[in-house]
């Protein structure tokens, strides 16, 4: 699609000339240049923490760069705030939505530039305009429902028609796939090119490949703050691109030998629990995971899987049902019993429930065995031993940098965080291994090691649970797939025999 | 670990900053007052450092806040705010009031049985609030203000019972018995002041004790990892709620021992209070000046001491005691904003990972 479109040249709308960016030493952006022309998807590609979102805040008026300029239309600008950015003609929509929920659509989209008759709001001129531009871009919303009723894809619809009523010309758009379904991705995708049709421009920051394959015309490569490149995207392979952002060879693969499944190791029976608000969320689920594979849950957020993994591993109480492991009922029991009866666990927010931020590297290693009699003598924690068996582990599993033994786990990246969980997880050497989107937020770098160290655990004759909300990654690891839609299973199939389409329909509740 | 080693001096340069600041703010107020600076911390400084009795005095003011600091100081390294140690420190000053006046027995056995009251006492006052704060979620720094006055009114109350109410006076208790008190032997008391008692001993055992629990201890790791973050540790399987109400009942018994200290060490009696008396609330300031740190909660306990001691002595010269409070409200000020100016520096760390 976006290889046939012609793409005018002729007019550049953005640009960046050698952006600099330093917070005190640090040199976030290091003469970055970007060029973006009318009509044109732009992709920004580049590893957490290469820049890119410091690059697009400074278009966006978030912060002053430290040295360098940028042009709109031609026009050199300095933007010390983002209204200076919006009267510019350049709209954002951040990762995580800005909406009111209690509000409705219309009133999201105009918040702040209300049109009134004297003191009063005109609702009525503000639903017909929302009427009108959702009309002209084709993205229908609803405009009197209220925010907190629509679907992830729906809010995001309106985040950009908020962009696009104040004017925008020029769209960045900050991971915006992170949490929509496949039908909903290629719909965006769609929305994106009847936008640039009609003469818009878009950024795409993002470091998933396929959808820049599948939707940008150019591609910004930053490493490490640094420029690398600006290609055409259909010039390049996928791997071609992530080598380029990674600076080394990467490789998608995982090697999964083929392998008989072994005894049943999770036996979850007809469960039944409600949400945080009292509403029933799991609706008699029933699965099974044996040794020696990967069963993935693939599913939209807010159906069942996130309570489902809590009742797992001991945080959360269910209605009815059971959940055994190796045979011996683990439900309604504390996280306590459940790890000692062979639950390990690599939690969906590492931050929240994976690490102690401010504890050490190597306190945190030892969250679930510090009263082990090798790392505690009568209550005394033995340094030594904790540092000694941390030192391994960062040895092992290669978290960078190498002396964080005694570095609050608070100072170390995403990846390398994540790391520390999988050491310590892995460590336990359980029967059960549940792992909860456990690439969110991670590079491609350590996507590959995460990955790989899942798939390790299963050819070891583990028994893995893997929850994910990235289709992929699903796809790519799982041995077999079971879809939850509305707190039940809603249907399966083998990981090989998996295609997006069929997923995506039987996520969206749809049956085969 | 060389890092470590700058946090700590970042912070003691910090609170050196902070204190010189808060004499500067203290003087600008005298001065405003049209009372010399000079006059009023030179008549401080020989207050505190003057005689060998001076300084006694210091340390004996300081003891009392160096438990309700530690009290403090281990809440806050626990994940609990509390703000109830002057309720603890009160009803473990009256049980070690009660007991020391009704009990007949010697003194290894009194007083060990007092401090036992004092603590345990201590400790019920905070578990109350923590079985409030887990059964019911109810915020503990409200509870605690409620139970600061239930203390409060319970002590007046007691006191005023005719088994421990003196006769003759009407605002007090009875002294409690000699065999009670922790008074240094009378030659040192003589060399050094009729006030100075064991409790400053106690309060260097107390501190390293805690210093121990809160850093060698799995007891310890177990209590900061729930008051770092509560999901991790329970993701972990530590039980949560056990570990609330164990840093509670510490909390408070230590701030109950603050209050048998001072009652056997200093006043032997508990007079009807007409206002708080600030010993909780000023165990916070020490808190807070010693960085949360036992050791450091130490050093801060007496330094309040010494200034609550020597400001004592500034009406001698017809300047306000209160400027002491001014100086104390700005140290505490100054520490607490000092993360302000460290923020440059953060944001750079922020940035490279």
């Amino acid at each position: 699609m976006s290889e046939e479109k012609r793409l005018d040249l002729s007019t550049v709308v953005v640009e960046m000339r050698d952006i600099t960016k330093k917070f005190g030493d640090f040199v976030a952006n290091d003469k970055v240049n970007l060029k973006v022309h009318k009509g044109e998807i732009h992709a920004i590609l580049g590893e957490n923490g290469a820049g890119k979102s410091t690059l697009m805040n400074q278009l966006y008026g978030m912060f002053l760069p430290t040295s360098g300029q940028i042009f709109i239309n031609g026009k050199e600008v300095r933007l010390d705030n983002p209204k200076k950015a919006i009267e510019a003609g350049i709209g954002m929509v951040h990762q995580h939505f800005m909406l009111v929920q209690p509000f409705t659509v219309t009133e999201n989209i105009v918040l702040g530039m209300e049109p009134r008759k004297g003191l009063a709001l005109d609702m009525a001129t503000a639903r017909k305009n929302v009427k009108q531009i959702s009309e002209k871009y084709g993205l229908a919303v609803d405009p009197d429902a209220k925010i907190e009723d629509i679907s992830v894809g729906m809010q995001q619809r309106v985040e950009i028609l908020k962009a696009l009523y104040r004017g925008a010309q020029i769209l960045i758009l900050d991971e915006p796939t992170a949490s929509l379904t496949p039908q909903e991705i290629s719909e965006l995708i769609e929305i994106m090119h009847s936008l640039t049709s009609d003469g818009k421009s878009i950024i795409l920051i993002t470091h998933k490949l396929h959808e820049i394959k599948a939707a940008a015309d150019y591609c910004t490569i930053i490493r490490l703050g640094k420029y690398i490149d600006t290609v055409k995207v259909s010039d390049l392979s996928e791997s071609e691109l992530a080598s380029k952002m990674v600076g080394r060879n990467v490789t998608f693969e995982v090697e999964k030998p083929e392998q008989q499944p072994g005894d049943v190791v999770l036996d979850i029976k007809d469960l039944h629990g409600v949400d945080y608000r009292g509403v029933e969320i799991m609706k008699g689920l029933t699965l099974q995971v044996r040794k020696g594979e990967i069963l993935g849950i693939a599913g939209i957020d807010g159906n069942g899987q996130t309570e489902m993994v809590e009742c797992i591993t001991g945080l959360r109480k269910a209605t009815s049902g059971s959940v055994k492991v190796n045979g011996e009922e683990i439900l309604n029991k504390s996280a306590r019993y459940g790890f000692e009866h062979g639950v390990s666990s690599i939690p969906a927010d590492r931050q929240k429930h994976g690490l102690v931020l401010d504890f050490s590297v190597a306190e945190n290693m030892v969250l679930q065995n510090f009263k082990e009699k090798r790392f505690a003598k009568n209550g005394i924690l033995q340094k030594k031993a904790i540092w000694d068996f941390t030192a391994g582990l960062i040895e092992k599993f290669d978290v960078r940098p190498r002396d964080c033994s005694s570095k609050p786990s608070g100072t170390l990246s995403g990846g390398n965080q994540q790391k520390v969980i999988i050491a310590r997880e892995v460590s336990n050497d359980k029967d059960l291994l549940i792992a909860v989107n456990p690439t969110r937020g991670l590079d491609v770098g350590a996507i590959e090691y995460v990955h790989k160290y899942i798939v390790e655990q299963r050819n070891k004759g583990k028994a893995v649970l893997l929850v994910s909300f990235e289709l992929d990654e699903i796809m790519s690891l799982s041995d077999r797939i079971d879809v939850i839609y509305d707190g039940k299973i809603n249907g399966s199939m083998s990981g090989k025999d998996a295609d997006e389409n069929t997923l995506g329909l039987l996520m969206a509740g749809g049956a085969l | 670990m060389q890092t470590v080693k700058k946090v700590l001096g970042g912070k003691f340069l910090v609170t050196v900053f902070s204190i010189l600041l808060s004499f500067v703010v203290g003087a600008v107020f005298l001065a405003a007052m049209g009372i010399s600076p000079t006059e009023a911390y030179a008549k401080l400084f020989s207050s505190i450092f003057g005689t060998t009795k001076n300084m006694a005095y210091c340390v004996v003011y300081g003891t009392p806040l160096i438990f309700t600091g530690l009290a403090v100081a281990f809440s806050f390294r626990t994940g609990v705010f509390n703000i109830g140690a002057e309720g603890q420190f009160v009803v473990g000053s009256m049980a070690a009031c009660v007991v020391g006046i009704l009990v007949p027995a010697p003194s290894v056995v009194l007083i060990p049985l007092c401090l036992l009251a004092a603590a345990a006492a201590g400790a019920v006052w905070g578990l109350i609030v923590a079985f409030l704060k887990v059964k019911w979620g109810i915020n503990e720094v409200l509870s605690m203000i409620m139970f600061n006055w239930i203390a409060y009114y319970l002590s007046n109350y007691i006191a005023g019972l005719e088994a421990i109410h003196n006769e003759g006076n009407a605002e007090a208790t009875k002294n409690v018995q000699d065999a009670a008190r922790i008074l240094l032997p009378q030659s040192m008391l003589d060399a050094l002041c009729p006030a100075a008692n064991w409790g400053i001993v106690l309060a260097l055992v107390a501190t390293v004790i805690i210093y121990i629990i809160i850093e060698k201890t799995t007891l310890g790791y177990e209590l900061k990892a729930v008051g770092f973050n509560r999901s991790a540790a329970e993701y972990g399987g530590i039980n949560v709620n056990r570990s609330i109400y164990t840093a509670m009942a510490i909390s408070g018994a230590l701030a109950g021992l603050g209050g048998a200290v001072q009652l056997l060490g200093m006043g032997a009696r508990i007079s009807i209070f007409t206002s708080q008396e600030g010993f909780g609330f000023q165990g916070i300031s020490a808190a807070l000046i010693g960085a949360s740190n036992p050791i450091g909660v130490f050093f801060a306990g007496i330094f309040y001491g010494a200034l609550k001691y020597g400001g004592s002595k500034l009406n001698l010269i017809g300047a306000p005691s209160e400027v002491i409070n001014i100086i104390m409200g700005t140290v505490v000020f100054f520490i607490a904003i000092s993360h302000v100016f460290k923020l440059p520096t953060k944001a750079k760390k922020g940035g490279k990972q």
